[in-house]
């Protein structure tokens, strides 16, 4: 190895540390006692404690963390099912078919990735408390019923463009109808674009804060996003260490789903050319 | 919005490869496979998009009835809300600070990993993790612990005897250090970037060292002329992206010190559900979406005189 390789390597590596230290420190500092987590910025806590998951699991009031975990899997789980199959229905749609101001369509669909939300956010508001939504999960999952996100349907259909109409055709002359063509055939050859689509809707919806706030305001429906929120404004300025480990606890399912699946992420953002 | 978007992602036009035109009727059944989409478009978006200017020409509060008052959110706005030009203040000056330096540091990190090298992926993994944590609540948390006046930061700063500052609390910093954590979540713009340099010819850059072109010179003349178009697409979602930033703004320093990083998300959701003005909100709503209108719209005419297209110009 030359050392100019090593030199790259080791300024990559400086790099990567520098990226992660917070991350780290995180996590480091949860386990550390309170009283140490300012003193020390080194990693190694001198003696590990987890009282501090255990104290913050307990959450704020009589609501804990087992409960904001319940209501963001209840919460999300759905999304993302919703998400997946509204998407690939249209995406089926708009990459198969010829129909009627099918381009129109096409532009407006890829206009709304660009449409700020800020504009839309009152009226839905008020459309879905006037249905009286507020306060439970509808307002996440009808949206992803009605594919409302286009980056999901314009990933998808990037990727069935990708494969080839024959396959299709083939079937329809073996006598499937253009549903079972599209359930028996291209489902199963879109499974890594279906599967960044969950990885993706997974993630957002999980970290999802601001539709949560406006949306759900009874502590016992709270996602983790809003009880570790509640969590700081009560324990911020004393229990550092709380907080600092309940950060972790709502970080983890997004970390560990990223390093099942990070090819599919990086797949997805290429495929699309989009991050949304 | 249609022609940018039109740019962005041409539709595709294939030739076919068997005649179909018995099925052109079959065809229509496109229609309803896309109409799920098609009626949450209007619901959930076409609607409510009509409805928020129809709105900001209303005194909306929930509690008392609506009614029409003309202009009045506006001229309230534009000439006597010293806020709202605080908040624009702010919002303008952290877009402009956290957007480019984003894609600078995207596009030198994604430089860096473009390379034919063993475990580059575990690096590229590293770089990226940040971004996945984008808005969510326990990075704000981190950002507070590490920028506190008793936050790791300082300890660093004390540890290289140099005095300690109030990243969070002086209103002069405290923007700066919002804008820090977008930039460090660069994961995305990075991918894109890399994704973009793997596209150039091994030739240009042959024919460049042969030519005896040094890496500085070959970088500016063939590397980035190359990388225009995903410069612009990055610019623009970025730009729109950041001039609605919320969670950061509101979670580390609620807007504060004296509005300091009060950005035009955190007033947004101020107006409309602290202070339940929909009106007003939606009337500032349309302002935003305007800016933003205006901003992708100088970025697309301009990006005709520095964004490279090797097709000649007529879309990716």
């Amino acid at each position: 190895m030359s050392w100019r390789k090593t030199g790259f390597i080791l300024l990559l590596s400086v790099l990567s540390i520098l990226f992660l230290y917070p991350l780290l420190w995180l996590i480091s500092a949860s386990v550390k006692p309170n009283e140490e987590i300012f003193t020390s910025i080194g990693l190694i806590p001198s003696e590990i404690i987890w009282g501090a998951y255990e104290r913050g699991w307990e959450g704020v009031g009589r609501t804990s963390f087992s409960r904001f975990f319940g209501n963001t899997f209840l919460l999300v789980v759905p999304v993302v099912v919703f998400t997946m199959a509204s998407s690939l229905v249209v995406a089926y749609g708009f990459a198969r078919f010829k129909f009627p101001l099918k381009k129109l369509f096409f532009a407006l669909m890829i206009s709304t990735l660009m449409l700020p939300d800020a504009v839309i956010m009152i009226p839905r508001y008020i459309l879905f408390r006037n249905f009286g939504w507020l306060n439970t999960y509808l307002p996440f999952y009808v949206p992803a019923l009605f594919a409302v996100n286009a980056f999901f349907i314009f990933l998808i259909v990037q990727f069935l463009r990708g494969i080839p109409r024959d396959l299709d055709e083939a079937a329809v002359i073996d006598g499937c109808n253009s549903f079972s063509t599209l359930v028996r055939v291209l489902l199963p050859l879109s499974v890594p674009a279906l599967i960044s689509v969950c990885i993706f809707q997974f993630i957002w919806t999980w970290n999802e804060f601001f539709n949560a706030l406006i949306y759900i305001n009874s502590v016992s429906k709270y996602t983790v996003a809003l009880g570790l929120r509640m969590v700081l404004d009560n324990e911020g300025a004393v229990n550092w260490n709380q907080v600092m480990a309940m950060s972790v606890v709502t970080i983890v399912p997004c970390i560990l789903v990223f390093f099942l699946a990070q090819r599919y992420f990086v797949e997805g953002i290429s495929t699309t050319g989009l991050k949304g | 919005m249609q022609t940018p978007s039109a740019a962005i992602a041409p539709e595709e036009t294939r030739p076919d490869s068997t005649p179909r035109k018995r099925r052109a009727k079959g065809q229509r059944i496109g229609l309803l496979y896309i109409s799920p989409w098609l009626i949450g478009f209007v619901v959930l978006t076409l609607v409510p998009f009509v409805a928020s200017l129809v709105y900001s020409f209303t005194d909306y509060s929930m509690v008392r009835e609506q009614r029409f008052i003309g202009w009045a959110n506006y001229i309230e706005m534009f000439t006597k809300d010293p806020v709202f030009y605080q908040s624009l203040r702010v919002t303008l000056l952290y877009v402009v600070m956290a957007v480019p330096a984003k894609l600078i540091i995207a596009l030198l990190v994604a430089m860096l990993l473009n390379r034919q090298m063993r475990g580059m992926g575990i690096y590229r993994t590293i770089y990226y993790l940040p971004s996945i944590l984008g808005g969510s609540v326990a990075v704000s948390v981190l950002w507070r612990f590490l920028f506190m006046r008793e936050g790791l930061v300082n300890e660093f700063l004390a540890k290289l005897s140099l005095p300690p500052l109030n990243w969070l609390g002086d209103p002069d910093l405290a923007l700066f250090t919002i804008t820090l954590l977008p930039v460090w979540e660069f994961g995305s713009s990075m991918v894109l970037f890399l994704a973009g340099l793997k596209q150039v010819p091994r030739e240009l850059y042959e024919a460049s060292t042969v030519d005896g072109a040094g890496k500085v010179r070959t970088f500016f003349s063939i590397t980035l002329p190359l990388l225009t178009p995903i410069i612009l697409f990055n610019l623009i979602m970025q730009t729109i992206n950041a001039f609605q930033q919320f969670t950061a703004a509101f979670v580390i320093t609620n807007g504060g010190p004296m509005k300091a990083t009060y950005l035009y998300g955190v007033m947004l959701y101020d107006n409309a559900f602290q202070f339940f003005r929909m009106g007003y909100a939606s009337a500032q709503s349309w302002v935003l979406f305007l800016i933003i209108l205006a901003f992708t719209f100088v970025l697309f005419k301009t990006s005709n005189r520095w964004a490279h297209y090797e097709d000649g110009g007529d879309g990716r």
